[in-house]
């Protein structure tokens, strides 16, 4: 299904945003406001916005550490994002995630994992919890290539095709797990052709293309959530920066970085745009303009924002008796609009995860109700 | 009161919650139509179907991942771990994951789940499946650790992790499933966190947990009373978060303490036991804590080897003897 003049040119928006996101991110990190690690997304951003576009609201997504841009274009508050990249009390964990770890759960964000490959199994819980409830949601997990070679991930492919779970992987392949290339490390570098060994589809997109990316995860989150079980999905995409703020980036050559950028998904959206006569030079520009406001917008507000109080060091560890989960939004911007999920106490589990058939019976309960 | 097996006691916990509340399941290695390795499970597939009762494969890792996720959304997995010597492959779902959701998320989420298994030495298995792994998980803020000793708590307690809105490492025992005692039926559930005098006595408090209190602790201080030494057995149950009241009030009625642990003693929860006694109760001390724990080596196989490596109740005796000054 082709994406609609308005809907490309929210990718167009959305796809700037995390750009200019990112830059300033950067900046802040050069300024010292934001320490520890910082992994940016810059050059990938056509896979997170033509994933994002393709689910729904209700659908739920969870990544990896570099994890800045999925909660921004699910609709997450970017000045609170930027706070909490800050280590402010405005941030959406009031400063105890940062960088690698946000979560915006009123978006259906479920997190920025920091151990690789640490959220391929979580994801796979949401989905049984969602099979489980007899709930019409997908959950989209991304990760990075490096996150491939962990052995989570088999564990996990095993169950979700075994147990058909709704969740669509999206890999998320830029070629380098930190400094390493790929296929240095890999006997099978192309990870699409693994979802082989565990009889689960695999498919392979342009990451560098939002609307490829955004047609072709609306066709799996379709078959997915018609039963179909999980997808691998890998996106060819490209880093333009290190792999975090302390990365030279050695390991490639320039010739090789500015090859990418040639293919900037960005400047590929805009050109297409401008071909279709979707839009002007003058109103692709203008969006621009307000995303980087957005940005300016949230770079104030996370500069506005007061550390969190120290006496937060105690809060959070467990749930204390009859304690309230935290709603960002309405806390911190005081919003009366959070939809915040709540799920049943009461319902019957009617899923027949392993149907037996004659031969399958079980003996032993058989002869002890005899 | 029914008499049951420890084994018997935990299945009736796990029957109830999941009578009471959809939102429970069980998950694990051969917990389904095998009826568990240990037979904790037996029924229940037959009981709640296959969606509630789940056979998962070999991958712990991976089953603990899921399953915290599925708390994550609102269920109440039960992960069940054929040991705790396996739960080692899954730690990093346990401690990077399910420890920390609350705290990283800024209280967004919470992560209600219980994983359980059996912990401890098992007889004649050597090293890697004899461990007594508490003292790890005790060390991570996020998780509750319960260890029960009886039949009764084991049901109580398990009920009370099942409805925590915490992670909860549940550790039974290997030689404990097959233990017998009374157990309360229906509704009896014992608050994480609270320990319990299991003898009463006035002359020196063995404080212990899991199997040491009916193998070891209980043993030794009937042992101790025909010398004519009154000794109080305090089982902390949940180790994690720990009843410092209750230790309080028992070292300041016996000024005396013996700590019983079937781990190692290098860096074992006995150590930060001792060392709250220590700085809280330091005047009410009539002699230096002792401890008495597994060797610091790695289990043998041999009779003689695992024998000597495991706390007996002549080691007890020669620790209350050495805090009693006789």
């Amino acid at each position: 299904m082709a994406a609609s003049n308005e809907l490309m040119l929210t990718m167009y928006r959305k796809m700037l945003l995390s750009r200019r996101f990112e830059e300033k991110a950067g900046q802040a990190y050069g300024l010292k406001k934001i320490q520890g690690f910082c992994h940016l997304y810059i050059g990938q951003e056509a896979v997170v916005v033509g994933v994002n576009e393709a689910l729904r609201a209700t659908d739920w997504v969870m990544t990896g550490y570099r994890d800045h841009v999925h909660p921004l274009v699910r609709g997450a508050d970017a000045g609170m994002l930027m706070a909490e990249l800050y280590g402010r009390d405005g941030g959406y964990s009031k400063g105890k995630g940062g960088s690698m770890h946000f979560f915006d759960i009123e978006h259906g964000f479920y997190g920025g994992y920091g151990i690789v490959g640490g959220q391929i199994p979580l994801a796979a819980g949401l989905a049984f919890a969602s099979k489980y409830r007899n709930e019409d949601r997908v959950t989209v997990c991304s990760f990075g290539d490096a996150a491939a070679n962990q052995g989570a991930m088999h564990e996990t492919f095993n169950m979700a095709q075994k147990w058909k779970l709704p969740v669509l992987y999206i890999v998320e392949n830029n070629k380098y797990g930190m400094g390493t290339d790929i296929a240095r490390v890999s006997s099978v570098p192309d990870i699409h052709k693994r979802a082989a060994g565990w009889d689960m589809r695999g498919e392979e997109v342009d990451g560098m293309d939002v609307l490829t990316v955004y047609e072709k995860v609306k066709e799996l989150v379709e078959w997915i959530r018609a039963g179909n079980g999980p997808v691998l999905l890998e996106a060819r995409c490209y880093r333009f920066r290190g792999h975090s703020m302390s990365d030279a980036a050695l390991y490639r050559t320039k010739d090789e970085v500015e090859f990418e950028k040639q293919r900037d998904p960005i400047l590929k959206l805009r050109k297409q745009l401008l071909e279709k006569k979707i839009a002007t030079e003058q109103q692709l520009d203008q969006i621009d303009e307000e995303e980087k406001a957005v940005v300016e917008k949230a770079l104030a507000f996370a500069d506005a924002s007061p550390l969190p109080p120290d006496e937060d060091v105690w809060t959070h560890t467990l749930v204390e008796e009859g304690e309230a989960d935290v709603r960002p939004r309405e806390r911190v911007l005081g919003a009366t609009d959070v939809k915040w999920p709540s799920f049943p106490t009461d319902f019957k589990v009617t899923w027949d995860l392993e149907p037996r058939t004659p031969n399958t019976e079980n003996p032993a309960a058989k002869k002890g109700a005899a | 009161m029914a008499e049951l097996a420890y084994r018997e006691a935990l299945n009736q916990a796990l029957a109830e919650e999941m009578a009471r509340d959809p939102r429970v399941f069980l998950m694990g290695e051969e917990v389904a139509r095998y009826d568990g390795a240990y037979k904790v499970s037996k029924g229940l597939l037959d009981k709640f179907g296959s969606a509630r009762v789940v056979d998962a494969p070999i991958s712990e890792l991976g089953f603990a991942g899921l399953g915290v996720g599925a708390a994550m959304v609102g269920l109440r997995p039960v992960i069940e771990m054929m040991t705790w010597n396996f739960a080692i492959l899954a730690m990093d779902q346990i401690v990077n994951s399910a420890a920390k959701l609350r705290h990283m998320s800024g209280g967004q989420l919470r992560c209600p789940i219980v994983i359980r298994g059996p912990g401890g030495a098992g007889g004649r298995l050597s090293s890697q499946h004899s461990q007594a792994l508490e003292a790890n998980y005790a060390h991570f803020p996020g998780l509750k650790v319960v260890a029960p000793g009886t039949p009764a708590d084991a049901k109580g307690l398990l009920k009370a992790a099942i409805r925590d809105e915490n992670p909860t490492v549940f550790i039974e025992a290997e030689l404990l499933y097959g233990l017998k005692g009374e157990v309360p039926e229906g509704e009896h559930v014992i608050p994480l966190g609270k320990a319990d005098i299991k003898r009463p006595g006035n002359d020196v408090t063995l404080i212990t947990w899991s199997r040491m209190l009916t193998a070891v602790a209980l043993p030794a201080a009937e042992q101790l009373a025909a010398e004519g030494i009154d000794v109080e057995v305090l089982d902390l149950r949940t180790i994690k978060p720990m009843d410092e009241e209750a230790i309080a009030a028992s070292v300041k009625k016996t000024n005396r303490v013996v700590i019983v642990e079937e781990g190692w003693g290098y860096a074992g929860f006995g150590a930060h036991v001792a060392d709250f006694i220590q700085r809280e109760l330091f005047d009410d001390l009539d002699a230096p804590v002792a401890r008495v724990h597994g060797l610091d080596v790695n289990m043998g196989y041999a009779e003689n080897l695992e024998r000597l490596t495991l706390p007996s109740t002549a080691r007890v005796a020669e620790a209350v003897h050495k805090v009693l000054y006789r």
